[in-house]
C-alpha cells in the first residue's frame, strides 16, 4: 500500500501483479474472520457465553469483514465504473422508445457513478439532451438505492437470493415510479432556470477514453476517498449491532418486527427515511436485527428507506425542483418501499 | 497566466480540487488564476454533469472526481 502511494503502477502487468497479491491477502483474511474475533476476545478474558462477549465478538468479526467487502466491491465496481460515464449513459437514454427507456434508466442508475452532490448537473444534463422527466426521476431513485455495495453485502451475509430480491425489487420499484411520475405531467414544477437552461440543448464534452491503468488507478482512488469517508458510518452501524446481537432479547425483536406484526413495514420505513447513513453502515445492523427474529423483508424495505431518499440528496435537488414535487417523489418511492416490504415477506 | 475554474457545488470533493490545484500550481511555480464557481445555471452552462468539474481558458478538461497530480500537472 505504501509503495502504491509513492508510485502508482503505469503498466497493466504490475496493476495485474498487485492486485493478484492483495487478492490472495483478501482471501486470506476473508477466510480467517471467526478465528480473528475469538482470539481477539480471549484477550480480553471473555468469551462468547456472556452478553459483553458475544456482543465484542460480534463487533469485531463484523468490523473486518464489512471493510473487507466494502474495499473489494469498491475497487471492482471502481473498474467497472469507469465503463458507464454519465455522460455514455446519457447518450444510451435520450432517443429512445420510452417503454425499453424506464428498465434501461433503472439498471444503468445501478452501475453509473454517481454522488448525490453531482444529482442536480445530472438531472439537467439528463433533461437537456432530451430525456423525459419520469425516466430522469427513474435513475434518480435506482442510482442510490441499487447500490454494488448494497447487493455485494446481502449476498455475502443473507445469500444470493436475498440480493437477487433486493436487486430485482428495487429496479421494479424505480421503473414502476417513474412511470406514474411521467403520467402526473410535473414538468411545471421544475425550477424555472432549470426549463431555461434546457431549451439550450446538451453541450457535450469530449473526453479521452481511459486506459487500462487509467482505470485501475481510478478504482484504487475510489477506494481511498469511499473507504476513507464511510468508515465511521460502518464502525457505528456494527457497534449498534453489536449492542442488539448481545443483549437485545430475542422474543422482543420477533414480536416487534416479526411477519405477524402488520405493522412494522411501515414503521420501518417510517423510520428510515430521514435517517441518513450509507449502505454499508446500515447492513450490520439488519444482520443482528434478523438474527434476533425480525422479518427479512421488514428489514429490506429499512434499508432500502435509509438509502434510497434521504435528506441531504432533497436539499440539494431542491435547487431544481420546487418542494412539491419533492414532496410527491418522496411520497411515491416511500409508498412504493412499503409495497415491496410486504411483498418481501410473502416471498421469503 | 492560466485561468482555472472549478465547478462545484461545494462538496468535499470539490474543496479538495480547488486546494490540489494550488498545491500543484505552487510546486511548479505556475501563476493560476483560479476561481470556484458554486452557482449552479452557472456551471451547467459548462455542460458538466459530475461535479467537481474543471475548466481550463474556458475548455472543460476535467468531470467527476478529484483530479489526480499527473493530471493538473499537465494542463499548468
Amino acid at each position: 500500500m505504501h509503495a502504491l502511494r509513492l508510485s502508482p503502477p503505469s503498466h497493466t502487468s504490475s496493476w495485474l501483479a498487485l492486485i493478484a497479491f492483495c487478492t490472495t491477502l483478501w482471501i486470506a483474511a476473508y477466510s480467517h474472520l471467526i478465528e480473528f474475533a475469538n482470539w481477539l476476545i480471549s484477550l480480553f478474558g471473555l468469551d462468547r457465553t456472556t452478553h459483553l462477549g458475544e456482543a465484542l465478538h460480534f463487533f469485531f468479526y463484523d468490523t473486518p469483514k464489512v471493510l473487507l467487502l466494502l474495499t473489494g466491491v469498491v475497487f471492482v465496481m471502481g473498474i467497472v465504473h469507469t465503463f458507464f460515464t454519465p455522460e455514455r449513459t446519457r447518450a444510451l437514454l435520450a432517443g429512445r422508445a420510452a417503454s425499453v427507456n424506464y428498465l434501461l434508466a433503472a439498471l444503468l442508475g445501478a452501475v453509473t457513478p454517481f454522488c448525490s452532490c453531482s444529482a442536480v448537473p445530472l438531472f439537467i444534463g439528463f433533461l437537456s439532451a432530451g430525456v423525459p422527466l419520469g425516466i430522469t426521476l427513474t435513475f434518480l431513485i435506482a442510482a442510490p438505492m441499487i447500490d454494488q455495495i448494497a447487493v455485494v453485502m446481502l449476498f455475502a451475509m443473507f445469500g444470493w437470493k436475498v440480493a437477487a430480491l433486493y436487486f430485482t425489487f428495487g429496479i421494479a420499484l424505480a421503473v414502476v415510479a417513474g412511470m406514474i411520475l411521467t403520467r402526473m405531467n410535473l414538468e411545471h414544477l421544475l425550477e424555472d432556470w432549470v426549463v431555461a437552461i434546457q431549451k439550450n440543448g446538451a453541450l457535450s464534452i469530449e473526453m479521452a477514453t481511459p486506459t487500462w491503468p487509467e482505470r485501475f488507478a481510478s478504482a484504487w482512488a475510489s477506494v481511498k476517498e469511499i473507504v476513507g469517508r464511510v468508515w465511521p458510518y460502518v464502525m457505528v452501524g456494527i457497534a449498534i449491532g453489536a449492542g442488539i446481537h448481545g443483549y437485545v432479547p430475542q422474543e422482543l425483536m420477533a414480536t416487534l418486527m416479526g411477519k405477524d406484526a402488520w405493522w412494522a413495514v411501515p414503521a420501518a420505513v417510517g423510520i428510515g427515511v430521514p435517517m441518513y447513513t450509507n449502505t454499508a453502515g446500515v447492513i450490520p445492523i439488519v444482520e443482528a436485527l434478523y438474527g434476533k427474529g425480525a422479518a427479512m423483508g421488514t428489514l429490506l424495505a429499512f434499508m432500502m428507506s435509509v438509502v434510497a431518499l434521504s435528506l441531504p440528496e432533497m436539499i440539494i435537488l431542491r435547487k431544481a425542483l420546487k418542494v412539491k414535487l419533492i414532496a410527491i417523489y418522496v411520497g411515491i418511492v416511500a409508498s412504493g418501499i412499503i409495497v415491496v416490504g410486504y411483498l418481501f415477506n410473502i416471498v421469503i | 497566466m492560466k485561468d482555472i475554474k472549478v465547478l462545484g457545488t461545494g462538496c468535499a470533493n470539490c474543496r479538495n480540487t480547488v486546494k490540489l490545484i494550488e498545491e500543484v500550481a505552487a510546486e511548479r511555480n505556475v501563476a493560476v488564476n483560479l476561481t470556484k464557481i458554486e452557482d449552479l445555471p452557472e456551471i451547467m452552462k459548462y455542460g458538466v454533469m459530475s461535479t467537481p468539474g474543471v475548466v481550463v481558458d474556458g475548455k472543460v478538461v476535467h468531470a467527476g472526481g478529484v483530479p489526480d497530480r499527473a493530471k493538473i500537472s499537465t494542463w499548468l
